[in-house]
């Protein structure tokens, strides 16, 4: 405990599971502070995409750092395989936007049409599917099923089991994990940074804010900025049944043990103790109309967490400019970024500097100190 | 390795398991029904295919769980049986159209 770090991550969810164990993967000494098993966890509401399409409306980078993400995904689960043996069962194989009816058939073209004159096409490959082409690689959708957008480069993971794999790969790189350390003050005196926990003070060299919406109160203490705008989602999970899901898609996808989640609702609400029984309902029949067979299966569990959402939509990564050595990251898409956090991140904080190329757009410095309009990027 | 009771004395009815006709009584459940059969009922798991069997018989464990008439994931020790009822040992996961 009374030993100095080189860096002391703060939030040990999967972001900051992720950048500590891609630090400890290149041989840094790491402490993790997390809160404990009651803290508002924005990763709870993950829906384990590893998703590409429809990113970076607004922000062409945003789309190269994803698709840089979705790609080094492969090398993440294999390493953490031979790491801790522990298969994350990473599916890749292309994913579904399906829409219900003409309306969100012409919406849904329409905003791919804006990300082809945006990016490109090349190097995106989302295209719109008429329903028969669409039941040729899901054959049953059901008939008010309009189409959809497919992406070859999207898939989803068992996330709970990367999380899993990220701590017991701490283990094995001498990452220290210290759960009960909310993080209450953060100074720096002689190049060293000091955090104040509930159970006593850890030192550091450097540090990673990775504690989700709460880095928006711990920014300002480092000099760094990180405004953001929270949402609520829900989750709905049936029995186990068969594979029938070949694809994922946005709002619904097979485990690789059988469960069917559903999800992808959005509310402004912040508590996130009840669960709200008319906005499962609404997600429950759109999946049912898009899989008919869906209403013969039993819910087993449903949920909600709070989900990060900096307040454009777009990730935050910065160095303090008043605090160097003091990094704040965060995200919506903790899983689908958690390739670039492990690897990108972590060697950019290891070498003391974020490199602008791949994520200087990122910085919060976008925002000019005010806040600008929520126009979510997600 | 269940023998029913001699007292038991209620009247008996045919159900059908996996295609086969097993004798059952009034009020049994379809686990308790399985179990008395004699035959090998054990389930496979839906994830690693272990074998199972009922075992809390009260709506808690979920290790019962069986189709029955083309409905898959029934839990049997909650359903009574009834005459000419089909039963099916599920083997592994419930398939989504049933």
């Amino acid at each position: 405990m009374h030993r100095d770090y080189d860096v002391a991550v703060v939030g040990g969810g999967l972001l900051g599971s992720a950048i500590a164990w891609g630090l400890g993967r290149l041989g840094k000494s790491v402490a993790v502070l997390d809160e404990g098993d009651i803290a508002k966890r924005a990763s709870r509401a993950n829906f384990a995409l590893v998703w590409v399409q429809s990113k970076g409306l607004g922000m062409p980078a945003y789309t190269g750092w994803t698709v840089r993400a979705s790609q080094a995904w492969p090398s993440l689960a294999a390493e953490l395989k031979d790491q801790t043996g522990l298969d994350v069962c990473l599916q890749q194989n292309g994913g579904f936007h399906l829409t219900l009816g003409e309306d969100e058939y012409e919406q849904r073209t329409q905003l791919v049409t804006r990300m082809h004159n945006q990016v490109g096409a090349a190097d995106y490959r989302m295209e719109m599917l008429k329903a028969s082409e669409v039941k040729r690689m899901l054959p049953l959708i059901g008939p008010e099923v309009s189409g959809g957008s497919f992406c070859p480069f999207d898939g989803h993971v068992n996330s709970l089991r990367t999380f899993r794999a990220f701590h017991t790969g701490f283990k094995a790189f001498g990452v220290d994990y210290f759960p009960e350390r909310p993080v209450s003050a953060i100074t720096k005196s002689g190049g060293e940074f000091s955090l104040t926990t509930p159970q006593g003070e850890i030192r550091a060299h450097k540090i990673v804010l990775a504690a989700g919406n709460a880095n928006q109160t711990l920014a300002p203490m480092v000099g760094l900025f990180a405004p953001m705008g929270p949402t609520r989602g829900q989750i709905v999970v049936t029995e186990r049944t068969m594979p029938f899901l070949p694809h994922p898609l946005t709002t619904i996808r097979q485990t690789d043990e059988g469960t069917v989640m559903i999800g992808d609702s959005k509310e402004d609400e912040l508590d996130d103790r009840a669960l709200k029984h008319s906005i499962s309902a609404v997600m429950a029949d759109r999946a049912q109309r898009m899989f008919p067979h869906l209403a013969r299966l039993n819910v087993v569990r449903s949920w909600t967490g709070i989900r990060v959402m900096p307040q454009d939509g777009f990730p935050i990564y910065d160095q303090s400019e008043t605090h160097p050595g003091a990094y704040v990251a965060c995200c919506h898409s903790g899983v689908t970024l958690a390739s670039n956090h492990a690897f990108e991140i972590a060697r950019m904080v290891t070498a003391g500097a974020l490199e602008p190329e791949l994520v200087g757009a990122f910085s919060a410095r976008r925002f000019g100190g005010e806040g600008a309009a929520n126009n979510s990027g997600y | 390795m269940f023998r029913r009771s001699d007292q038991d004395r209620r009247p008996s009815l045919q159900i059908f398991v996996d295609g086969v006709t097993v004798e059952a009584r009034e009020g049994d459940t379809v686990s308790a029904a399985l179990l008395a059969s004699g035959r090998d009922v054990r389930r496979e798991t839906a994830v690693s295919g272990a074998p199972r069997l009922p075992y809390c018989m009260m709506g808690v464990c979920f290790d019962c769980l069986v189709t029955i008439d083309g409905v898959g994931n029934r839990q049997g020790c909650l359903v009574p049986v009834a005459a000419g009822m089909q039963i099916e040992i599920q083997k592994g996961k419930r398939e989504i159209g049933r």
